[in-house]
């Protein structure tokens, strides 16, 4: 995997000295104090901006994240992902459609998608699932401290969305090489990331071949083989849609399960509630999801405006996180605290407007389970040591690394 | 009370499925429906309100809202 990975591993960029004026999303040291990072930047300098990656800027209020997420006027999806590497894919269908597709072609993309992925779809995978998480964790050595990320989260999402596109489960890490290279790796330089896009294209074709040499029922096949436009679907549409399934779901997926287990290892009130209350469920869950949202999207402007008193420039970046946007005291009674029986609600943890993740319905599936049945199997736990506890860099927030101690077992 | 979904707004985030299954049901797209006209039984009403409350997208009203 060596190879895979890490290759180039210097940034392009120095440390962070000032998160107002000169923030990177891919500083180690965001996201593991994102949340303080996102409240002073909310009372000091609500958007903030940076250089890096040819202009950045950051929203970090709910009014002003939801006023970018339906403006599909001045902000164009055609690259989602803040990085080094040049832009390619152009507006209105993006790389990986229709997460970078613009409108009008963004709806018809769109809809081709929306019914593998809606509620009566996916529901019937939930046996599936509790079956995967208590194989993982009867895979467990029988040892104190588990890694609830790399032992666990990590594998759930990506176990399920190969399934779901037909590629071989062996190729796990390989994926999860990907997301890597693609969504952590964006600080690198852009020949790096380059060929990071290539190792991917290269694989995604060798699965397409053997699509066509071995067809099979799958999502894969139903790209290859539908339409749009009473067309089939371009070699590029195909392969974006397949990056985008493969990717968007994985770390994403990952990182909540992870951020729900690293909260209840560190609110052991709020876990022995839910041991006692198993009926507190459905409210946690939505409540882990606000204030963990693991996803800031990112669009790029797409005309000259002033925004706010900002002048943001064609081309610029800007970064959606929709946590920050969670965590608004305007937008949420008792926006900072974990309350685990808030009824109300409103969280935008899955994104706001024609680019509500797609996914959702299995993400919310899967945090779900995952999170059930973990308690379920280890009513007690705790962290082992906080300082080991490593975060993800980049867009998508949760912990890669997070050693558990089990202080009973079911 | 009556309920309405208004159908430009809903992004098909599943919140009032999920919350009301007994007043809302989606399609094969994951948008979501009222059940019937919308008609909300007195003992389903809290729920309703819960559902209006939740929705991300602000696209479930009271008819006459």
């Amino acid at each position: 995997m060596s190879d895979k990975l890490d290759q180039g591993t210097t940034s392009l960029y120095g440390p962070v000295n000032d998160w107002a004026t000169d923030f990177d999303h891919a500083d180690p040291e965001y996201n593991p104090n994102a949340h303080e990072i996102w409240a002073d930047l909310r009372a000091t300098c609500p958007v903030a901006h940076s250089d890096r990656y040819g202009g950045t800027w950051l929203p970090v209020t709910h009014a002003d994240v939801s006023r970018i997420a339906y403006d599909t006027e001045n902000f164009s999806s055609r690259s989602v992902v803040v990085s080094t590497a040049e832009i390619l894919a152009e507006a209105p269908i993006g790389g990986a459609p229709p997460i970078s597709s613009d409108p009008p072609f963004h709806h018809h993309a769109r809809r081709l998608l929306l019914p593998p992925f809606a509620p009566k779809q996916i529901d019937p995978w939930e046996h599936d699932v509790r079956a995967l998480c208590h194989q993982l964790i009867d895979e467990m050595a029988d040892t104190d401290v588990v890694d609830a990320a790399v032992q666990y989260a990590q594998h759930i999402p990506v176990n399920v969305i190969a399934r779901m596109l037909g590629f071989p489960l062996e190729d796990a890490d390989l994926f999860r090489g990907f997301v890597h290279d693609v969504l952590e790796g964006v600080n690198k330089a852009p020949g790096v990331r380059e060929a990071a896009f290539e190792r991917l294209d290269a694989y995604l074709e060798r699965q397409i071949q053997d699509h066509i040499d071995n067809p099979r029922e799958d999502l894969t096949s139903f790209l290859m083989n539908t339409t749009i436009f009473d067309q089939p679907l371009s070699p590029e549409h195909v392969r974006g849609s397949i990056v985008l399934l493969l990717l968007a779901g994985i770390d994403t997926t990952w990182s909540a399960i992870g951020s729900s287990i690293w909260h209840l290892a560190s609110t052991p009130g709020d876990l022995a509630r839910l041991g006692a209350d198993p009926d507190l469920w459905p409210t946690a869950i939505e409540e882990f999801l606000r204030v963990y949202a693991p996803v800031t999207m990112a669009r790029m402007v797409a005309k000259d405006h002033d925004f706010n008193g900002c002048p943001m420039k064609v081309d610029d970046w800007v970064l959606l996180p929709f946590p920050a946007a969670n965590l608004d005291p305007a937008e949420f009674d008792r926006a900072d605290e974990v309350l685990i029986d808030r009824e109300v609600n409103r969280h935008s943890a899955f994104g706001l407007g024609i680019h509500r993740c797609l996914g959702s319905n299995l993400a919310r599936l899967e945090v779900r389970v995952a999170v059930e049945t973990f308690v379920e199997r280890f009513p007690e736990f705790e962290l082992a040591d906080p300082g080991t506890v490593r975060w993800s860099v980049g867009q998508i927030r949760g912990p890669r690394e997070l050693p558990v101690r089990v202080l009973r077992r079911a | 009370m009556r309920l309405t979904i208004d159908s430009d707004k809903c992004q098909g985030h599943n919140r009032c499925y999920a919350l009301a299954p007994e007043l809302f049901d989606v399609d094969d797209y994951g948008s979501a429906l009222v059940i019937g006209d919308g008609t909300v039984p007195p003992e389903l009403v809290a729920k309703a309100r819960l559902a209006i409350a939740n929705c991300p997208e602000f696209a479930i009203a009271e008819a006459g809202d």
